[in-house]
């Protein structure tokens, strides 16, 4: 065992170290279609000072940490391109204190978000979290950061717009708090009214800091929540529909999915509209009042509301949704990966029509899926293609179909959403000169070393 | 050639104009009626076209065979007029498409259909099928297409339904007892209308339900309990197979409250209205309905169709009601099900 090997063992303990080929093999890769690379080293911290200690001995020996919480990201974020220390977050999965009149939560940074949704509905049934339709594993902490969208992105902003706090390690090995917590004991704002400093950590992948803590805001959870779904042959009108659905801030969450398969949802779009009430009375005004605001495409006959079968609708109000398991494995052999710019809902039908045109140039099955962000104010079109991991041809169409996706996206105004590295390198292409130049500074300032997840974000 | 038979002299000199004048949702009298049917039939616009919602009814309501509602639906696809948005529609006919994965059970001379209706292939079972099961066909494949009606496309029904005619012909099967009466109503009622041979005995689910209880009776306790029976728009094209309802009813010691809206008056579930015209059609229809089910004092709604039971199946129950189908209903008299089991 090498000096390093012997000083990150004596951290975390030797059961919580390897530098094995059964574990860095593991760690080497993700779910999506990135080529693997294996860190050197693998630790399973327990507690903040420890990672402090990981991050110092990085620091000195000038080896690359990544950190990572399920490795759920599927574009490679937290693949070690350049080898070095895989920081594994999943024993850092304590919620530590949750504030229930001023709806917040403290977690740590490998808490997942199934265990916080199964906490709340033990301790707090009327609390509830913005859960994305990741696996139940994903942790809230990596989610955040890489601004993801959960079932309350539509009436809340990203994830990360949920923020109330954070708690960073900085690759000098000081933990340094983002937000209210700096000067209060009480975690209720990222920011406001300080100088908002957690953009200086969130969207960067571990690049400039690793968050060991989290508050995130809870939001009421109502008695009971219901679906409908609205289906249209024109995909130029769902933005229409989508404005009109928003105006009624009256629905809890919109997705949006074209598929061909199965059979009934061929050549149409679907937009599942998610609503929740405490009584019958409020479940159906808003239902009724959704219904009206699409009432004029009713009439034209350009969309209607269907028949939600009684089968479908558990699976469409699970949370995580586990279709989207499903779908990685249409193709038998487990392979799923999507592009997901986040883009103007007024786009929508140019990707709905790309998804269709990339889909038959590269044989691909395909889902079209968006969710919307804010009252409108953008969405995540999600590019998803299913592919066999046995099948290399396959898998290397999938490849070419999202490198047109992320061309196609820049194209159309989109932003990378947790950006592969090639994709930030054409974020980087594209940027204004002087935001890349505040990033260089960011980035020089608060990892010199060029020590944190190197590889992403490379501005300098 | 598959073509409606229709009669443009039996409407000229019908004597009540029952079809649109007995309509729920047309205000219209006997001189009108007969106007506009017969406007209907040589071609000519009507606003009837444009307002009927596809309830079926009037099929019931003409006492000559002529088909008023077949022929509106002709003329409204002969026009391009939709019922429903383009979308709604195209989701159907996508659904109804054969994709191969029918189920067969072991076949027999005479079948148990339960064409396209996943339900069955768990509701359908016991002393009451015994005879039969498991001999069933399931599946696109024998799945009769008259739902195309309500999205004014015949063409697909005559396209399709001769090709359903045949899969059945293949089977070798003599007799077809079919689960959903919109089935039913495909072979002993439409495929007459067009000129479709149906080359095997079609029964109603009702018919061999009364003949089997007949034969279980002494199994059967009455199950003493007040119902509203919820009829389908599907039963309307096999009106000659209600008053096997009332007749099961009794048979096991139930009682049918009467109620404004069942026999000819009857309201439809309204899920086909939703998703064709919206909210407050499907809604005033079935807050009507239910409400006259809560003042009839019903314990229990019967259903005959599963899709209207999806429909309003919740709604009901959360006026305590208890939504049952008919088969859970009988099983129920015969000792099967408990009272907990029964709802579904």
């Amino acid at each position: 065992m090498d000096n390093i090997a012997r000083s990150l063992a004596m951290i975390v303990g030797e059961a919580y170290f390897s530098n094995q080929p059964e574990e860095t093999y593991f760690y080497a890769r993700d779910p999506g279609l990135m080529p693997p690379h294996k860190p050197d080293y693998v630790v399973i911290p327990k507690c903040v000072e420890e990672i402090q200690e990981i991050v110092r001995v990085a620091s000195r020996e000038k080896i690359p940490i990544v950190p990572m919480g399920a490795g759920l990201a599927l574009t490679g974020l937290i693949i070690p391109l350049k080898g070095g220390i895989v920081i594994d977050m999943k024993r850092m999965n304590r919620i530590l204190k949750v504030n229930e009149k001023a709806r917040h939560v403290i977690v740590e940074g490998g808490t997942s978000q199934g265990f916080l949704k199964a906490y709340l509905e033990k301790n707090y049934p009327r609390l509830r979290h913005s859960i994305p339709d990741s696996p139940a594993t994903a942790t809230i902490a990596a989610n955040v950061m890489i601004h993801g969208q959960g079932r309350l992105t539509q009436q809340y902003g990203f994830n990360s717009d949920m923020i109330a706090g954070l708690e960073v390690v900085l690759a000098s090995g000081e933990v340094c708090k983002i937000g209210s917590c700096t000067v209060s004991p009480d975690w209720f704002s990222k920011g406001a009214p300080l100088p908002d400093l957690s953009g200086l950590f969130l969207g960067w992948f571990g690049a400039t800091g690793i968050i060991t803590k989290v508050a995130v805001k809870l939001y009421p959870k109502k008695k009971m929540r219901d679906v409908e779904i609205f289906i249209t042959d024109r995909e130029d009108l769902v933005p229409d529909m989508v404005y009109e659905l928003t105006h009624t801030e009256m629905v809890e969450d919109i997705n949006i999915f074209s598929q061909p398969k199965p059979m009934i949802f061929k050549d149409n779009h679907h937009i599942a509209i998610f609503i929740t009430g405490d009584t019958d009375e409020e479940l159906e005004f808003k239902r009724k009042t959704a219904w009206y605001s699409l009432d004029r495409f009713i009439k034209s006959k350009d969309g209607g509301f269907m028949g939600v079968p009684p089968v479908m609708k558990p699976t469409l109000l699970e949370m995580p949704q586990r279709s989207v398991s499903r779908f990685a494995d249409v193709k038998k052999g487990g392979g799923f990966e999507y592009s997901g710019p986040i883009i103007m809902v007024e786009k929508y039908p140019e990707c709905a029509r790309k998804i269709v045109e990339l889909a038959k140039k590269y044989d691909l099955g395909y889902s079209g899926m968006a969710r919307i962000i804010g009252r409108s104010h953008a969405m995540m079109y999600g590019f998803a293609f299913t592919f066999n991991r046995a099948d290399p041809d396959m898998m290397d169409r999938t490849r070419e179909a999202l490198r047109e996706v992320s061309e196609f996206a820049l194209e159309a105004g989109g932003v990378f959403w947790k950006a592969t590295v090639e994709e930030q390198q054409m974020a980087i292409e594209k940027m204004d000169p002087n935001t890349l130049g505040l990033m260089k500074m960011i980035k020089e300032n608060l990892d010199p070393n060029g020590i944190l997840n190197p590889g992403n974000w490379e501005v300098i | 050639m598959i073509a409606l038979k229709y009669d443009e002299n039996l409407c000229k000199t019908c004597p009540t104009g029952d079809c649109l004048v007995k309509c729920q949702y047309l205000d219209v009298d006997k001189k009108a009626a007969v106007e506009e049917m017969v406007k209907i039939g040589q071609g000519a616009d009507s606003f009837v076209l444009q307002d009927c919602v596809t309830c079926y009814a009037c099929e019931e309501y003409c006492k000559r065979g002529n088909h008023p509602f077949y022929l509106i639906t002709e003329k409204r696809e002969e026009k391009g007029i939709l019922t429903s948005p383009r979308a709604i529609t195209q989701q159907w006919v996508h659904i109804g498409e054969p994709q191969g994965k029918y189920r067969l059970g072991d076949i027999k001379e005479r079948v148990l259909s339960f064409g396209f209706m996943p339900e069955f292939l768990q509701w359908v079972k016991g002393k009451l099928f015994e005879d039969v099961m498991p001999s069933f066909i399931f599946g696109q494949e024998f799945f009769c297409n008259v739902v195309y009606i309500h999205f004014a496309n015949t063409s697909i029904i005559k396209e399709r339904l001769p090709r359903i005619v045949d899969n059945i012909r293949k089977l070798g099967v003599k007799e077809v007892v079919f689960v959903h009466d919109e089935c039913y109503a495909a072979f002993a009622h439409l495929a007459p209308a067009y000129g479709i041979e149906v080359p095997f005995k079609s029964v109603h689910y009702f018919e061999y339900l009364y003949n089997r209880l007949k034969a279980l009776k002494e199994l059967i306790r009455p199950v003493n309990v007040r119902v509203a029976y919820q009829r389908p728009c599907s039963s309307r094209l096999s009106s000659d197979q209600h008053h096997f309802v009332a007749d099961i009813m009794e048979l096991i010691g139930v009682d049918l409250v009467q109620r404004e809206y069942q026999d000819d008056n009857a309201l439809c579930c309204g899920g086909i209205y939703a998703m064709a015209f919206g909210y407050d059609l499907a809604h005033d229809v079935q807050k009507r309905n239910i409400d006259d089910m809560v003042e009839h004092g019903a314990q229990y709604c019967v259903f005959n169709c599963p899709a209207c039971q999806s429909a309003i199946g919740d709604k009901v129950a959360k006026k305590g009601i208890k939504p049952i189908h008919l088969i859970h209903l009988c099983r129920m008299a015969i000792g099967e099900l408990g009272e907990q089991e029964g709802g579904c």
